[in-house]
């Protein structure tokens, strides 16, 4: 290191400013430094936390501000957890989480199998596929009504042309039974780069000295993908799966900006059911117990995926 | 032949391989392309069957994406005089008048405001509780990562209900300061994360040195670590405005007019008759371009970013 580097760096030190630090402990540092994250996160994270809890007990309502808050016990969340539409919510979820899991990975796998063949150019295209995902999903969600748009939309022109059926003959998410799909698709279309990119890091992080001892032993080239590649990006992917499922399950711009939850409630996710009631219905006790129990699961999955991330980083 | 010849792609591979990704990126990219192209359409255009590849240019969108727009009698155009300007010109071809700048730049620059400042907060946060994190003993350490860790997976409306309560009574709702401290406080996870990473990674004997010298502990984090945690600094503050400039969710919950940002208000650009499509499209174009110019810039550290430093490179 050059001593002009730390010549220049003192200079900008207020004098007075160093000479109160310089009496400091690390521990007085170690305090300084992390207070106003913990008061931050106090504020806006704790804070809250507690405030719904203890909401979710109640029958308040934010438009009656009025009325009387009366405690009701557990009510609320009996009344969810009884609650046949909710259920429904729950399924629609499911559906949702289970079929772009397996699209995201079927596809995202198999274009980080190829990206790591190593062709020419690679890299370029690897970070042009990337671009859906880093962009505005409630954006990308209400420019995808227009490319569904049954009469001059570009999707439903594409399946038309390729499947020679009239564009304007469906609408995907105006259709009860194509709803669903739509916002597979566009999820799909938005995230499959994402665990491409995780399963490429797993595939580049196999030694080559492996194959070639494979080779030696004559291992054929399906049994070497079987029991050296699988194996060896398995927990990378494991990784990616739990991150979509963990962001899908939360889902809602892009669906909400997309279908709005509709055709009726078909693609009413969690994350919508929870804002109507908590927006539009503004039953803010109920909808309290609702996000109580969403961030229980949301916990469980999350120190799942943190056991995870440990054993990936083992390796 | 090359020592590892056996486990390179034979060119034949390579050349598949290559053509099949190439397919893909090709069709990924089509909706972002006929976003662009549609931002440059007319209305008619637009929505024109089967749908325009081939079209003339026209500015009209970003006109109208710009501009409020009044129907003019043919006594007001006559009074109005010949159009001045080549956005006057446009405007003009249907009978209309610019009454003045529409809302999209006001949103466009809360969207700026918002963005920067929560990113300067969130990293500057951070890095220091990165730094302690990573330096010091810090009681329940452990507990504590983790925990800023899953303040990040929690479902935003879930979040909102409280914070809408909260911000209402601190008369926070729909202002500049209540976004900047909410998003600061979301992206505080990924900053401390990340940047606790790259901390890890410089050695700690850099600073052992600087501390032998007779430097404070104060003058060794920002001259011997924070010089050397400049690019992961900084990568990290970009993902931290991405995070902030996307959000959707809790911008549409808690902000209407002064301090709304562009997501929740390109949805809402209406023309005459539905959507204005052309001024749509023009709108987020403008809005994501520079997502993708970050995107192209932060390519190294991308993995990283939107893993929480799970996965390195």
């Amino acid at each position: 290191m050059s001593p002009t580097h730390f010549e220049r760096a003192a200079e900008a030190t207020p004098p007075m400013l160093a000479k109160k630090i310089r009496g400091l402990s690390d521990r007085a540092i170690a305090w300084i430094f992390v207070a106003p994250t913990i008061f931050l996160l106090l504020a806006i994270n704790i804070f809250p936390l507690i405030w719904t809890i203890r909401l979710s007990f109640t029958n308040f309502r934010v438009n009656r501000p009025n009325a009387e808050v009366q405690f009701v016990g557990l009510d609320n969340y009996r009344r969810i957890l009884s609650d046949s539409d909710i259920w429904l919510t729950m399924q629609t979820t499911a559906h949702f989480l289970i079929w772009t899991i397996l699209l995201q990975v079927l596809i995202g796998f198999s274009l980080a199998y190829l990206i790591n063949k190593k062709f020419r150019g690679n890299d370029l295209w690897t970070t042009i596929i990337v671009f859906p995902m880093m962009l505005s999903p409630a954006v990308v969600g209400n420019f995808w009504t227009f490319l569904y748009q049954p009469q001059i939309g570009l999707f439903n022109y594409v399946v038309g042309f390729l499947t020679h059926t009239d564009p304007s003959s469906f609408s995907m998410i105006g259709d009860v039974n194509l709803a669903p799909w739509a916002i597979v698709i566009v999820d799909t279309w938005m995230w499959t780069p994402f665990v491409m990119l995780i399963c490429l890091a797993g595939l580049r992080s196999i030694p080559g000295s492996i194959y070639e001892a494979a080779e030696c032993d004559r291992a054929s080239k399906w049994r070497q993908f079987w029991t050296i590649t699988l194996p060896m990006v398995l927990p990378f992917l494991m990784l990616a799966v739990l991150f979509r499922g963990i962001e899908n399950f939360k889902m809602f711009d892009l669906v909400v900006q997309l279908t709005g939850g509709g055709p009726g409630s078909i693609t009413e996710l969690t994350s919508i059911n929870l804002k109507r009631e908590a927006f539009e219905k503004w039953r803010t006790g109920y909808s309290s117990a609702y996000a109580v129990i969403l961030f229980v699961t949301v916990f469980g999955l999350a120190s799942i995926y943190v056991k995870a991330l440990n054993k990936v980083k083992e390796r | 032949m090359s020592s590892y010849s056996i486990t390179e792609p034979s060119k034949r591979q390579k050349w598949v391989a290559g053509s099949l990704v190439i397919f893909y990126a090709v069709v990924t990219l089509m909706p972002l392309l006929w976003i662009i192209a549609t931002g440059f359409k007319s209305p008619s255009d637009a929505i024109a069957y089967p749908p325009k590849v081939v079209f003339q240019p026209t500015l009209e969108g970003y006109v109208n994406l710009f501009t409020t727009r009044t129907r003019a009698t043919p006594e007001m155009l006559v009074q109005a005089g010949e159009p001045k300007t080549w956005y006057d010109r446009i405007v003009r071809q249907y009978d209309m008048v610019i009454a003045g700048p529409s809302r999209y730049g006001e949103r466009f620059l809360n969207s700026v405001i918002i963005g920067f400042g929560s990113t300067f907060f969130a990293i500057v946060l951070g890095t220091a509780a990165a730094y302690a994190f990573s330096r010091f003993r810090v009681p329940l350490k452990d507990d504590l990562l983790f925990f800023i860790l899953s303040t990040r997976m929690m479902p935003p409306i879930a979040v909102a209900i409280p914070i809408f309560l909260m911000f209402r009574q601190l008369g926070l709702n729909d202002t500049h300061a209540g976004m900047i401290l909410l998003y600061t406080a979301i992206n505080l996870s990924l900053s401390i994360w990340l940047i606790h990473g790259f901390i890890n990674e410089i050695p700690i004997e850099y600073e052992e040195a600087a501390l032998l010298d007779g430097y404070t502990r104060f003058q060794a984090f920002y001259k011997v670590v924070l010089p050397q945690a400049t690019t992961g600094i900084a990568s990290t503050a970009i993902f931290c405005l991405i995070f902030a400039w996307n959000e959707y969710a809790l911008a549409a919950l808690l902000t209407s007019g002064t301090a709304q940002t562009a997501p929740p208000f390109i949805p809402t650009i209406i023309g005459t008759g539905g959507q204005d499509w052309p001024a749509v499209a023009a709108g987020a174009t403008i809005f994501l371009l520079p997502v993708m110019i970050f995107t192209i810039l932060l390519r190294k550290h991308l993995l990283r970013g939107i893993t929480f430093g799970a996965v390195r490179k």
